[in-house]
């Protein structure tokens, strides 16, 4: 045996070329399929676990999966905007307890998370270093925006313009980095969390600038009456928010009109949950309220059954694969005739002859299998990663 | 010694056909066997050294029925008894020189590759004048070296019967009359059996008799068959 494994060792070694394509067409027949699957799983259980852990989203009606994504992985599109009076609206119902979600802007790639304190003691999100939000226009960022801006506390970040081609759009914000928070290995970990009422700042629907009351102001004022005040383009108007300046930032207007992108809702038990889905059920509602698993489940539906296209692919063209490994096989076999009849006349016995050259194509195969399992291994280990990094992208 | 009565073989249904009424080759002798292309002369080794059966006949080597083997018992046969060298060489690109030269041993589980194997390949290949190539691959040899591994593949085993299928029909004249003095050497050392089918008819001086298979007789007893 150890002679017939080695005649098919110095074959294989000798013929590189041939082995290796051979070697990498079975690898892949074996791993694409397996991987798939895999790769699926591992999305699935990505997918579901977070939707899992929120039981409803309110939003505006529109996509739902638009909004579940916006509001769980902070990705798509915003969906349509509502006003903020919906999440008082779930608060004054006492069914649940209502987070606001504004997820709209970013900041150097990262998305900006406009929410409430609820939200990081419901995620179980934790303040590693530095403190959590203080005053207006600070922010806490997640330890992979941390590592990746190389960032920490008493740092900044600055929003990003919807625009650029807007000139009468909004400033950037420059917002003071109050502290970073534990990894979590969630999408948590890639945002940037401030008080929904910066969001609103960075939209322009707040903001701050000299008090043009004040005499040292008085080459800012366009006109000056005795209830009102009108600036000119001089005025400096604030595009970071500090404890000298805070006081000058206001909002304009009812704040119960401003936008939010969703609003999750924790209901403390099934009836309270059953009866708000209740109460968004009327065609004359303005609002929708998803259940993240259904949106989530119906997502992962469309996925298998893509996922079953990809595989039935993988399987033809596996069978093509083996049918041409066979087919080099065959001709190999065809081409060694001479040495195979030499190895008969200097004494081979057909069945010493037939296990080297099944030695070979078991070796090949098996080389193939054990490359594909590792693949698999390792798709199983860092499949994850690699699909967040995807969806980061 | 060989001995070959009423032989007759066939290939399948073609119309190739052999005919050996009586043949005898004396132990330790040096026979050479001639004819034109196709007359049977490889047939003939084939059937001697039992890689093939005849339809009819007998055939014996060393007081051994080979016709009467199973296929088996011919393969048998063969690992003890019987040293092949072809005309083409027959060596494995794959495998080095001295893998080349230990090939009964790697592919016949009956002969075990002891050490001592290796020491005597590696001795013959000094002696073949190929010791500083077993490394090498059969592609990187000339003519006359790749045949001289063949050869010392041949031999390896110690064989009482050596058949070679114009052993120097590829060779330039240098490297003939070194192929040829290595294999008689090889058989008088030994005291085997040497049949070698040629075409070289300058080399015929050197064998102690010379078969034409065109008709089947021993056309004469080689002049300097005493060299050998």
């Amino acid at each position: 045996m150890k002679q017939t494994l080695y005649l098919a060792w110095r074959y294989l070694a000798y013929h590189k070329v041939k082995t290796i394509i051979l070697v990498f067409s079975i690898t892949l027949i074996v791993y694409l399929p397996i991987g798939l699957r895999v790769l699926v799983d591992q999305s699935s259980q990505q997918l579901t676990a977070r939707a899992e852990a929120t039981p409803l989203i309110v939003g505006a009606k529109g996509s739902p999966l638009e909004l579940v994504l916006n509001t769980l992985y902070f990705r798509s599109d915003y969906p349509e905007l509502m006003r903020y009076e919906q999440a008082t609206r779930i608060s004054s119902s006492q069914l649940a307890t209502a987070i606001p979600m504004y997820v709209r802007f970013n900041a150097q790639g990262h998305p900006i998370v406009g929410t409430s304190f609820e939200y990081f003691e419901y995620r179980g999100l934790q303040v590693v270093a530095g403190r959590q939000l203080g005053i207006l226009g600070e922010c806490v960022v997640g330890s992979r925006v941390a590592d990746a801006l190389d960032i920490g506390p008493g740092d900044f970040v600055i929003s990003s313009p919807e625009s650029v081609f807007d000139l009468a759009g909004v400033y950037p914000l420059r917002m003071r980095v109050a502290g970073v928070l534990g990894f979590s290995d969630t999408a948590d970990d890639d945002a940037i969390f401030v008080d929904v009422r910066t969001t609103w700042i960075i939209q322009g629907l707040g903001h701050g600038h000299q008090d043009l009351t004040r005499p040292e102001a008085a080459a800012a004022v366009l006109t000056r009456d005795s209830s009102n005040v009108v600036g000119n383009a001089a005025v400096v108007q604030y595009n970071e928010i500090t404890e000298d300046n805070i006081d000058s930032f206001h909002f304009h207007g009812d704040v119960s009109g401003n936008p939010l992108t969703a609003v999750v809702a924790l209901p403390p038990d099934q009836r309270a949950s059953a009866l708000l889905q209740g109460r968004y059920q009327g065609d004359d509602e303005v609002a929708q309220i998803a259940r993240p698993v259904t949106v989530m489940n119906e997502l992962l539906a469309t996925i298998l059954t893509v996922q079953g296209f990809v595989t039935a692919g993988a399987v033809i063209v596996g069978i093509a694969t083996l049918a041409t490994a066979a087919l080099v096989f065959m001709l190999s076999l065809r081409l060694r005739r001479r040495e195979i009849e030499t190895l008969f006349k200097i004494g081979g016995s057909r069945m010493s002859v037939a296990s080297v050259m099944a030695s070979e194509i078991v070796a090949v195969l098996l080389a193939g299998a054990v490359l594909a399992g590792g693949l698999t291994f390792l798709t199983s280990q860092f499949g994850s990663a690699v699909i967040r990094a995807f969806i980061r992208m | 010694m060989i001995r070959i009565d009423e032989l007759e073989f066939r290939y399948g249904e073609g119309e190739f056909s052999l005919r050996v009424p009586s043949l005898d080759v004396k132990d330790g002798s040096a026979t050479a066997c001639i004819g034109p292309s196709g007359s049977g002369k490889t047939t003939l080794l084939n059937l001697i050294a039992g890689i093939i059966a005849p339809q009819r006949g007998s055939i014996y080597t060393n007081d051994v029925e080979v016709s009467a083997l199973s296929d088996e018992e011919r393969r048998s046969f063969r690992i003890k008894t019987v040293g092949l060298v072809f005309q083409e060489f027959e060596l494995l690109d794959y495998l080095t020189v001295l893998d080349n030269i230990l090939l009964p041993y790697r592919i016949n589980p009956a002969l075990k590759l002891a050490s001592s194997v290796r020491e005597r390949a590696g001795s013959l290949a000094e002696q073949m004048g190929i010791g500083d190539k077993l490394g090498r691959h059969p592609g990187k040899l000339s003519q006359g070296e790749r045949q001289r591994v063949a050869v010392c593949r041949a031999v390896l085993p110690e064989p009482v019967l050596l058949l070679t299928d114009e052993p120097t029909g590829n060779l330039d004249p240098a490297n003939k009359g070194l192929v040829l003095d290595i294999i008689l050497e090889y058989a008088r050392e030994n005291a085997a059996t040497l049949m070698t089918v040629t075409h070289d008819h300058d080399l015929l001086a050197r064998f102690d008799s010379v078969i034409d298979i065109k008709d089947f007789g021993v056309i004469g007893e080689a002049a300097g068959g005493e060299e050998r």
